[in-house]
């Protein structure tokens, strides 16, 4: 017997609702259970798998994403919380061509990458931060602080240190 | 993991809120999510339904009115932070709110949340209890405002009805002259505190302590105001030996059974330790140089 059900979502229970964002500056709309997590909506209704996914309660940091300008956890947000919302993810941030961002280049310069599974959230974090008006501290402690809701196993984070501190020394940042 | 079924509303006034908190016993607010959610993905909370406050109109606002800070209930814990006003009119607030889990989670979750959430390690709500503030609710028979000593009842349980929002926090301005302290001890940078204390310390014009608050979150099942502390302080000469001997009074506070963390004798050698360097900040601050 085929147990492979087909494409049936009016059967299910969930009750879903409408939901409209614009993602890495595209509006896009989508009819989602009430209960799909951002970061789920990212990944399996847009396909925008370099979101990564790992503990689901906030620890990791893997998932952050820029949920109106600011680093949120697309794990702890509900995609019609998102309703409206302005997303960016990973996708956005080298160019068009490839090219990768000041702040992707300083990551591969210093190794500041292993497996690079937490690398999506780490940048995106980072990303925030560097583009925001507040200051940011250089030191060793105050990088640690900005990086210390971005879990990494494998890399160590000396190196993800060094390439916070080039990228903000390199880069063209809007700063006062 | 994921969380389980529920119906979601997002109403636009605060009556509406309330109208489905009645309607459904089983329904919880939403505000920023940062621990209802992931209570929701770990199964530990299986709402009927979520009252999403996002589109609740006016509750994301700050205002600094007559000797209080009024928070909104949608205000995000990073906007407390960074507001200047609220940091002129009480320094005490973004000083205990860098300890406050990491930037992304405060970029999302409110300060009035986390005082709903009560958990008793919680920042917020020591700060609530040390500043004497108090909470707005409204429920369907109106409004009411519940004192912080009388909001929080245990870990996670406030005295909130359960058809009643909380539509605002209500935070004292840090009095003139005083000086203020916070120190928490976690492992790592973000965690809830195993131990913390906060102080406000008044002097008059020879350092006596004219006035002390001192409180502790971590270390029982509420925040605590550190009474006898207080009474060991006040009307003293601040020095660093009354201020080690009123911060060894600390440790009846501990309560807190051995857990994974600490063990009760420990929190007790560590509050007092925390407590001795508040009164100590908090005093340098109020008499503009060290305490010998
Ligand atoms: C990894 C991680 C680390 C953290 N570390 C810390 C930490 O060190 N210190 C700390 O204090 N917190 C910490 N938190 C918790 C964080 O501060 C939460 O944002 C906060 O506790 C809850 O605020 P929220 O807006 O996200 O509330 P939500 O998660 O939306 O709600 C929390 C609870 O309050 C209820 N509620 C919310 N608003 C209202 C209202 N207006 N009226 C009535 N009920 C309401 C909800 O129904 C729910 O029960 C951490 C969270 C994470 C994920
Ligand atoms: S997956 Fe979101 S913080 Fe870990
Ligand atoms: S690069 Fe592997 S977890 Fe960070």
């Amino acid at each position: 017997m085929n147990r492979i059900a087909g494409n049936t979502a009016e059967q299910s229970a969930d009750p879903t609702q409408l939901t409209r964002m614009t993602v890495n500056g595209e509006t896009v709309e989508r009819e989602v259970s009430v209960r799909m997590l951002l970061s789920d909506f990212l990944r399996h209704e847009l396909g925008l798998t370099g979101t990564h996914v790992g503990c689901e309660h906030g620890v990791c940091g893997a998932c952050t994403v820029m949920i109106n300008g600011r680093s949120g956890r697309s794990c702890l947000t509900f995609a019609v919380q998102a309703d409206g919302a302005d997303i960016r993810t990973i996708e956005s941030v080298a160019d068009e061509n490839g090219d990768l961002h000041t702040l992707q280049e300083a990551f591969r310069d210093c190794h500041a990458l292993q497996c690079g599974y937490c690398t999506p959230g780490m940048i995106m974090n980072i990303l925030s931060h560097l583009e925001a008006d507040d200051e940011i501290d250089l030191s060793d402690e105050g990088i640690r602080e900005l990086l210390s809701g971005n879990l990494c196993r494998c890399t160590g984070y000396a190196n993800i240190i060094k390439a916070v501190r080039q990228a903000a020394d390199t880069g063209n940042w809007n700063r006062t | 993991m994921k969380p389980s079924l529920f119906d979601y509303c997002s109403p636009t006034s605060v009556g509406e809120v309330v109208a489905a908190l009645v309607a459904d016993p089983g329904a919880m607010i939403l505000a920023g999510g940062q621990s209802l959610v992931p209570a929701m993905n770990l199964r530990l909370a299986s709402p009927t339904r979520l009252i999403d406050l996002k589109n609740v109109a006016d509750l994301a606002d700050i205002q600094v009115d007559n000797g209080v800070i009024k928070i909104g209930a949608m205000v995000r814990h990073r906007d407390l932070e960074l507001n200047d006003e609220v940091y002129a009119a009480n320094p005490l607030i973004r000083k205990m709110m860098r300890f406050v889990a990491h930037v992304p989670i405060r970029n999302c979750g409110t300060v009035v949340g986390s005082l709903c959430h009560a958990d008793a390690a919680a920042e917020m709500p020591l700060l609530l209890v040390l500043t004497g503030g108090t909470v707005t609710a409204v429920g369907p028979d109106g409004s009411r405002d519940i004192a912080a000593k009388d909001f929080f009842q245990f870990h996670m349980t406030t005295s909130r009805a359960p058809d009643e929002m909380i539509v605002r926090a209500n935070i004292p301005v840090l009095a003139d002259g005083a000086g203020y302290a916070f120190h928490e001890f976690a492992r790592r940078q973000g965690d809830y505190a195993i131990a913390a204390a906060g102080a406000t310390v008044s002097l008059d014009g020879d350092n006596r302590v004219t006035r002390a608050r001192v409180g502790a979150c971590g270390v029982a099942s509420t925040p605590v105001l550190l009474e006898a502390v207080e009474q060991a302080i006040t009307g003293a000469q601040l020095s660093q030996s009354t201020i080690a001997d009123a911060a060894e009074k600390a440790k009846d506070a501990v309560t807190a059974p051995d857990d994974m963390h600490a063990s009760t004798g420990y929190r007790k050698h560590l509050l007092a330790g925390l407590v001795r360097r508040v009164l100590g900040e908090a005093g340098q601050r109020a008499a503009g140089g060290a305490i010998k």
